[in-house]
């Protein structure tokens, strides 16, 4: 079975711990917008057929890979 | 043709099911590391495949569809419910992994157990994850029945028979089975549901007007909650529902089994990056709801799970469904193998170990296990055969409600020792009562008085309005108030239980796994 990335991170010592747990406030982001029904309830504009409610929706999707992404990245330890 | 290419696609991942106990070989199967966790050891490829492939489950593939078939915009909450659900489990379950990783934890109720010197609480997190798990287990079997019916095959022989095969493969690969026929469950669905969304809008004259005829059915109905967008009075359902739905997730066992596999912290957190792919597929599958009302299809007699099943038969060419519906029939076999073994192990560790032979050794650990899972397979089956699917219906959503209600042993446990044993335990008896009371209080559709869904009306308190919200969220509510209230007062009066991690275990990347499992 292939296994990428399996031979990296070594671990990063020497970042302090203070700069990782703000990264982590990141994640707020993917948790709050998602609930914020105001955004997303209506029908237009519509974007490829699809009304507002459900490409929004779907884009969100989008911020929740970037924000743990982002976290993961900044955050490795 | 259909049923030919069904059955030869299950003869293959049963196969496959077979062959994974010398998958990845252990020196010995006789642990529960190695039966009940496939050796703790898988990496980010493989961890992706099985988290999804159990997160997914094949009743999510035709409840949730049947759902935004039957209600509209109000089945959509999948959605925000896995968007938000991943940045939860890497705040949440990788603190899990680790501290698991550093004392051998197995079970969610293992960690309750040395966090809060208490086996009382653990034992009431475990019977609370067994009770859950169990009606989710035999819901799998309603997502292979509505691939059946539409089939046109009826009776219980072949759910038995399939059953069967699963309990036997799973019996003897443990977590390794699941894993592998994983891989052929996700490629299939990803396959089928890509030519799902191009092939079958294309045929309905695009997204534009399925939106507009569900637009239209929604129109007519006499129901006041359905339609394509949500409005005053179930939105604040619909966010609750989503976060609660995440809450409850990463508290069922089967999901603490998947993570807890993995090899180190950094393949859940690539994999919290990575699966939201499968959120992109269950948006795209639940409109299939939508895509079902544009092409006219209807349920098979009153089950509305058949719409999938029948839009595929409609739709595609003979063989083609065939693949699909393998693929939903396949993809209840992941989850039920690792929903039963997430149960097999809660009872091998909290309730034998802990109360009927505190000497066992790994391998009689890893037999009673073994054993167990045949046993909540046979218990599967029987809610099946001897109740109402509804009634199995009714308890999965009681189940979710119920699972939430370990949030504070456990998820906030992760994160401190602030709440006292019995104030825990009191918290968790208030919020189970609560819940089962406001699930009572919920009138459902076709006249039913009791368990009729999860929107709680805010009018049964008192309040006047028409808004409603999830019950399970409003539950743990009264359970964190009453843990909190609880706490203030034994705090001092009544001895606390001992607590047997250190902040550090909560942070380790790849703890030395060996001395973790000597320390239990």
């Amino acid at each position: 079975m292939p296994e990428p990335h399996s031979t990296e991170e070594p671990g990063t010592p020497g970042r302090s711990p203070g700069i990782r747990s703000q990264w982590g406030w990141l994640l707020a982001v993917p948790v709050i917008i998602p609930l914020l029904t105001f955004l997303y309830n209506g029908d237009g504009p519509r974007l490829l057929g699809f009304p507002r409610f459900y490409w929004l929706q779907l884009a969100f999707i989008a911020i929740g890979v970037t924000t743990t992404t982002i976290v993961y990245r900044r955050g490795r330890a | 043709m259909t049923l030919a290419i069904f059955i030869g696609l299950f003869a293959l991942v049963s196969g496959l099911g077979f062959v994974a106990s010398r998958w990845r070989r252990p020196d010995t199967m006789a642990h529960l590391d190695e039966w009940g966790l496939g050796g703790r050891n898988f990496g980010t490829w493989i961890s992706w495949f099985l988290i999804g492939g159990d997160l997914y489950t094949a009743y999510t593939f035709v409840a949730v569809p049947a759902l935004v078939f039957g209600a509209g915009a109000m089945g959509f909450f999948a959605v925000p419910y896995t968007v938000v659900v991943y940045p939860l489990v890497f705040l949440v379950l990788i603190r899990l992994w680790s501290v698991s990783r550093e004392h051998g934890y197995v079970t969610p109720a293992d960690f309750v157990r040395g966090r809060f010197g208490s086996p009382g609480l653990a034992l009431a997190v475990a019977v609370t994850g067994i009770v859950a798990t169990m009606p989710y287990i035999a819901l799998q079997l309603v997502g292979i029945e509505a691939v059946l019916k539409s089939m046109g095959i009826t009776g219980h022989w072949p759910i038995i028979v399939a059953f069967g095969i699963l309990a036997a493969y799973t019996y003897q690969s443990g977590l390794r089975a699941p894993a592998l026929i994983a891989f052929v469950k996700d490629i299939l669905i990803y396959v089928v549901i890509l030519v799902a969304v191009i092939y079958i809008p294309s045929q309905l004259g695009g997204w534009g007007s399925i939106f507009d005829a569900a637009d239209a059915k929604f129109a007519k109905s006499p129901n006041p909650n359905d339609g394509i967008l949500l409005n005053a009075s179930n939105q604040l359902q619909y966010v609750t529902l989503a976060f609660g739905s995440a809450l409850a997730l990463f508290l069922y066992p089967h999901s603490v089994t998947g993570v807890l596999a993995a090899r180190d912290r950094n393949v859940i957190k690539r994999n919290m990056s990575a699966l939201p792919a499968y959120s992109l597929l269950l948006g795209l599958i639940a409109l299939l709801g939508y895509m079902a009302i544009a092409a006219d299809v209807g349920p098979v007699g009153k089950d509305s799970n058949t719409i999938v099943p029948q839009l595929f038969d409609k739709m595609f060419p003979d063989w083609f469904t065939g693949v699909a519906f393998a693929a939903i029939g396949i993809g209840a076999l992941v989850p039920a193998a690792i929903m039963s073994i997430a149960a097999a192990n809660l009872f091998t560790r909290n309730i034998y170990k802990e109360y009927l032979n505190r000497a066992a050794t790994p391998a009689q650990e890893a037999s009673v296990s073994k054993v167990t899972s045949l046993v909540v397979k046979v218990g599967a089956v029987l809610c099946i055969l001897l109740l109402e699917p509804q009634f199995s219906i009714d308890l999965q959503l009681i189940g979710g409600v119920i699972i939430l209600q370990t949030l504070p042993a456990v998820g906030l446990g992760l994160f401190t020792r602030w709440f006292h044993r019995a104030g825990l335990i009191a918290g968790w008896a208030a919020g189970l009562a609560a819940g089962l009371w406001m699930l009572y209080q919920i009138p459902g559709a076709n006249g039913r008085l009791h368990f009729g869904g999860s929107a709680f009306p805010l009018s049964q308190l008192g309040l006047d309005t028409k808004v409603t919200i999830y019950a399970g969220l409003l539950a743990v509510t009264v359970n964190l108030l009453v843990a909190a209230i609880a706490t203030l007062l034994l705090r001092g009066r009544v001895p606390d239980g001992a607590d047997a991690t250190e902040p550090a275990h909560y942070e380790e990347a790849a703890a030395t796994v060996s001395a973790g499992r000597a320390s239990r």
